[in-house]
């Protein structure tokens, strides 16, 4: 659709789409909230691991992809599976364990998955998600469509040997991926300076010859075009990036954890300085644009995530048929004896 | 028939499903310029072209991985790993990615991969390049594990292997590469299922259940047996994952008497896991318990003779038959 120069607003784009990427934040920060809630009721089992508080980072990094390019994720994901257009009610039915969950119910929280969308995936195993990525990246070499690959991780995973192996992979062989680590400086309750023998990923991703970008992920604008960047090299040339996107989750590492090792200035600081929709509202305010339109989509966001609570409490459970299905392709290979035919 | 080698044999599946489907890729540790370490992949790369036939940097979680990847992205991708002892750097990718993908997330993906790499002892290699650990992945929900004996099973299967949906591994063995057998002429189209196992030599005293390089030392126990009126069956189950166990059953009906033949250690192993089910379903048919041949309980060690003493043996396997097969049995 072109765009008249009269359109833009900010950055490149018009009042509806800056408008979209607000609604957007807002829809996971209620999404999140009100899982977080059914997890204290006993809705949600399992691990819970919310994105409160990093919303820019998918929301800036994943509107500019093209539906056929693939997001991989970790398992703090409902936020980029829900950017990259999973229905909310199926990715909260999901968490619930119901049979209308993206993944039928069978994965949970951490490995949400919604082929239609190219949401490949939440991995649980940190780190395990880059390897899979070059393995795309490499399909996409071959079909010669012009998709790429994009893949989230945290701070914690680039210390695992699967980075560095992915990384290396990735640059030697031309791959169409974009790595983005989202660091919100404590891997689960391990802060940066315990774990990381340098302050920046810069070092480690030159180590590698890769092209690299640090960026305020609180600022979903400049998220939004250092990743655009990062895409248009993929796509353009078939060559890597690591973007390091600085953030904060300002909940525990999951639901299970109170977060005791954070100081509370430190994580008070965050949220009320440095909380990436309430910045991004003050841009939008100083565009001109009015309180009572930015608190309606606010309104819009908190009636979709009690939607989404409200379709998955409503949902059965799986049939307990699944708990043998889609194992295999092939049904009868995934068993490993049948009893005999006699 | 013409006589090829397990080698020539591998090769020769992989060529024929390159020339048939542009989806298949092969990946690996030196499989271009060095030909592949036991020369399986030799000519592939000249053929194919370095976009299909890739070295990889010394990085299995990454070989594996990738390999993943591409599968789930539309790929058919065969990943060698160099010997099954690094296949423990890539478990990760085997156990938690391969195998659980299609099931976690509902059923929206599927794995049509192959990952091949030698196993076994043997060849005084030593501690860390002798193990032989199918028993590790065929325990897990998800995975394919097939180890074929014989340079027609080795062609057949990995055809299969290449063709199917699902993750296939299919483990070869270090002293199998260059033995030969008879195999259809290139390009004379078949293939050997992943569930079947064979009977490779008929026999109504006693029942060989067995895989990999323990064929072949079953068929010379039988042969020695015979000669001493015992007429041993040598059951290749071929397949670990999922396993035909009607073919051992049907066996041990008939002979009533078994004796499991591996190369790896006994405590879960594969042998031990093929006892525990014909105990378990065949039980009436036994007449005497199952008889287990194994590697010694140690480390691989290094000395000619220390390693001659850990490994299984044609003698072992006779001395196991005789301690189940009474006198009167012998006809």
């Amino acid at each position: 659709m072109a765009i008249s120069n009269s359109d833009v607003m900010l950055a490149g784009l018009t009042r509806e789409q800056l408008l979209g990427l607000h609604a957007t934040m807002l829809l996971i920060r209620r999404f999140e909230e009100k899982a977080g809630e059914e997890y204290t009721l006993g809705k949600i089992g399992g691990f819970l691991h919310l994105y409160v508080g990093q919303e820019a980072v998918a929301t800036g990094a994943i509107t500019p992809l093209r539906p056929d390019d693939y997001v991989i994720s970790s398992y703090r994901e409902h936020g980029h599976a829900i950017v990259k257009g999973a229905d909310p009610n199926a990715v909260m039915a999901e968490l619930f364990g119901r049979a209308t969950g993206v993944s039928k119910g069978k994965g949970g929280s951490m490995h949400i998955f919604d082929d239609k969308h190219h949401f490949h995936g939440g991995y649980a195993i940190v780190g395990a998600q880059m390897p899979i990525a070059c393995g795309y990246g490499l399909a996409q070499r071959f079909a010669g469509q012009g998709n790429i690959t994009m893949t989230f991780f945290g701070d914690g995973a680039v210390d695992e040997g699967a980075f560095h192996e992915a990384m290396n992979l990735a640059e030697l062989w031309s791959l169409p991926v974009v790595f983005i680590c989202e660091n919100n400086l404590y891997s689960m309750g391990n802060a940066l300076a315990k774990a990381w023998s340098v302050s920046s990923l810069e070092p480690r991703a030159a180590a590698y010859g890769m092209a690299y970008e640090r960026v305020d992920g609180m600022d979903v604008l400049a998220v939004r075009e250092t990743a655009q960047r990062a895409i248009d090299r993929a796509r353009r040339e078939s060559k890597p990036t690591l973007i390091e996107a600085m953030t904060y989750r300002f909940r525990g590492h999951s639901m299970a954890d109170p977060a005791a090792y954070r100081p509370k200035d430190e994580v008070e600081r965050w949220r009320s300085t440095r909380d990436p929709i309430m910045l991004f509202e003050q841009q939008l305010r100083d565009l001109g644009i009015d309180q009572a339109t930015l608190s309606a989509a606010d309104d819009r966001a908190t009636q979709a995530a009690e939607a989404a609570a409200a379709f998955a409490d409503n949902s059965p459970f799986p049939d307990l048929s699944a708990l043998t299905e889609d194992v295999m392709i092939d049904p009868t290979g995934a068993i490993a004896w049948r009893r005999p035919r006699k | 028939m013409r006589t090829i080698t397990y080698r020539e044999a591998l090769r020769e599946a992989m060529r024929e499903e390159m020339l048939r489907d542009e989806r298949v890729i092969v990946i690996g540790e030196d499989i271009d310029g060095y030909g592949g370490t036991y020369a399986v992949t030799k000519g592939l790369a000249e053929e194919f072209g370095r976009e299909r036939v890739r070295d990889t940097p010394l990085a299995e979680e990454v070989i594996v991985g990738t390999a993943v990847g591409a599968a789930m992205a539309g790929m058919r991708p065969v990943a060698e790993l160099m010997t099954m002892n690094f296949a423990l750097l890539a478990s990760d990718q085997i156990v938690n990615t391969a195998a659980k993908v299609r099931y976690m997330f509902g059923g929206q993906t599927h794995v049509p991969l192959v990952i091949r790499m030698p196993a076994g002892g043997g060849a005084q290699r030593g501690a860390q390049h002798s193990q032989t650990l199918e028993s590790w992945f065929a325990h897990v929900p998800g995975l394919k594990v097939v180890m074929p004996a014989t340079p027609y099973d080795a062609k057949g299967m990995l055809k299969a292997a290449i063709r199917d949906a699902d993750p296939v591994l299919l483990i070869e063995h270090e002293l199998l590469y260059g033995i030969k057998g008879e195999v259809p002429d290139e390009g004379v189209e078949y293939t050997v299922p992943l569930d079947r196992g064979e009977i490779k030599r008929e026999g109504r005293d006693v029942s060989l259940i067995t895989f990999s390089r323990g064929v072949h030392l079953s068929l010379q126990a039988a042969e020695e047996l015979a000669k001493e009126g015992i007429e041993a069956e040598v059951v290749d189950m071929r397949s670990i994952r999922p396993v035909d166990l009607d073919l051992a059953l049907d066996s041990v009906k008939k002979t009533n008497r078994a004796v499991v033949v591996e190369e790896g250690w006994k405590y879960f192993g594969t042998g031990q896991g093929f006892a525990a089910l014909i105990y378990e379903y065949g039980f009436d048919d036994l007449d005497a318990p199952i008889g287990h041949v194994t590697g010694v309980d140690v480390p691989a060690p290094y000395a000619k003779n220390l390693e001659k003493a850990a490994f299984p043996v044609r003698n072992d396997i006779i001395d196991a038959v005789k301690r189940i097969v009474p006198q009167r049995a012998v006809r």
